[in-house]
């Protein structure tokens, strides 16, 4: 049996116990809905406005900054299997590659990205 | 004997199902092996819920629970029956698919991580040859299934925690996933039982030993445990992402975190602390017995940090992620490839 078989089984196996779990609470709890108990939670004071809105960007930026680097560590990860038999050039052509990415890294400090406002 | 006691059963479980063909034999196998590790996650979840609580306790001067069961063994027990049993709220403004389509799938990433942990010789489920890959790759998920719970709750507190651990998550990550690479660069493999062979005169823990750092603190902000729990941070978000959960939803929470606790400390041992191996020549102890000691010294380790550290603030865990550990993580490479170049050259 290959791997990814196996992997799909667990994968199977898992969404039977979490929706399983789920739907047997769903069978013995009591529902008993009033108008108060369905309000959402903000500390027993009436919800102020929607939730759904536009939100601080800094978050993004932080999302921008990982999709970066994140795409480096694919290519680093290759490269790490093979580093010993890959040689010197290699070496040196990756710690080219990982210094544009600092350099990248840098400016996004030098510019406050990386500050919390 | 008891060195091969799991091998064994799964070699005679094999023999016995010999008439079989050969695919629903391996397949039945693989299932026996799934129930196996569920039912260790489960009971370690309870006895860990209940660990934690002692540790807290001791560490405070309390007693803890104590009531149910023999000096309170049975308290978690009785906590996950109360939830089975009460009432999963779903209040009128939530995304009601999202809101409960989050919980169900909280678990399914822990659990397919867990298929290539080697919990002894020859004891990973499935020994796949880009398991440590595959294992950064499927437990990065769970972020995007906090992400749903906090988005699909539609509260303010919810939302402001879901918000949280992406943006955390997200940046530990980075240093945590380049800590590995020198660990990679040492063994030239992906394959978990390749990892800790390469261990076996010398832990990684004393070559990389930036490289433990970084992963620790990362994995424990991954945990969401103290002194990173921002995303839950009691004080100012009631619990988080997942404070519109009640009864069984919650609980699928909470099991899905102290899972993710042991797979960090899993990882901490297989990459760092030599996984199986006996230290100073200790071979009676057997191999998987081992990997549990130095596993459950690392989850000591998480609880005992909770209970004693305070919460650092939201700009001081994004610097310290950003400006400290990924420029100090990347150094580490650097330093490791001229490193093994000038061993190499030495021909130590």
């Amino acid at each position: 049996m290959s791997d990814w078989a196996g992997v799909f089984i667990f994968f199977v196996v898992a969404l039977i116990f979490g929706a399983g779990g789920i739907a047997t609470s769903f069978l013995i709890q009591p529902r008993r809905d009033t108008p108060l108990k369905l309000e959402p939670y903000e500390c027993g004071m009436p919800t102020q406005g929607s939730t759904w809105i536009q939100f601080k960007t800094g978050y993004f930026l932080y999302a921008l900054l990982f999709v970066i680097f994140d795409v480096e560590t694919i290519y680093l990860y290759a490269w790490a299997v093979k580093f010993q038999s890959l040689g010197l050039f290699a070496f040196i052509e990756m710690i080219i590659f990982v210094f544009i990415l600092i350099v990248g890294l840098w400016y996004a400090w030098k510019e406050g990205a990386l500050e919390w406002q | 004997m008891f060195e091969n006691l799991f091998v064994g059963i799964a070699n005679g479980l094999r023999s016995l199902l010999g008439g079989l063909p050969l695919e629903i034999n391996e397949a039945i196998v693989m299932l026996v092996k799934l129930v196996a590790i569920l039912v260790f996650i489960l009971v370690n979840a309870l006895w860990l819920v209940y660990m934690e609580r002692k540790v807290a306790a001791f560490v405070q001067a309390r007693i803890g629970p104590n009531r149910v069961g023999p000096k309170g063994l049975l308290q978690t027990t009785a906590d996950i029956g109360k939830l089975i049993c009460k009432e999963i709220i779903i209040h009128k403004d939530t995304d009601k698919l999202v809101f409960m389509l989050a919980p169900m799938l909280v678990f399914v990433p822990t659990l397919m991580v867990f298929a290539v942990i080697p919990f002894g010789k020859n004891m990973a489920a499935i020994d796949m040859n880009i398991g440590l890959l595959y294992l950064l790759a499927i437990g990065s998920l769970s972020t995007l299934i906090f992400w749903m719970a906090g988005w699909a709750s539609n509260n303010k507190y919810s939302l402001l925690g879901g918000m949280r651990s992406v943006a955390q998550m997200v940046s530990y990550e980075l240093p945590m996933v380049l800590a590995i690479l020198g660990v990679i660069m040492i063994t030239g493999s992906l394959k978990m039982s390749d990892i800790i062979a390469a261990q076996e005169h010398t832990w990684f823990i004393f070559s990389q030993p930036i490289a433990f750092l970084i992963f620790f603190i990362a994995s424990v902000s991954e945990c969401n445990r103290a002194p990173f729990d921002l995303i839950e941070a009691e004080s100012e978000l009631v619990n988080g992402f997942n404070t519109e959960y009640s009864g069984m939803a919650f609980a699928m929470f909470y099991l899905a975190e102290y899972a993710n606790m042991l797979v960090s400390c899993a990882m901490v041992t297989i990459l760092f602390l030599g996984g199986w191996y006996a230290p100073f020549g200790l071979d009676f102890i057997p191999s998987w017995l081992w990997f549990f000691i130095k596993m459950y010294v690392m989850m000591f380790i998480i609880m005992q940090l909770r209970w004693t550290y305070p919460r650092i603030r939201v700009d001081q865990l994004m610097g310290f992620g950003w400006k400290v550990l990924v420029p100090l993580s990347l150094a580490n490479i650097f330093v490791t490839g001229i490193g093994m170049y000038i061993y190499r050259a030495i021909g130590w």
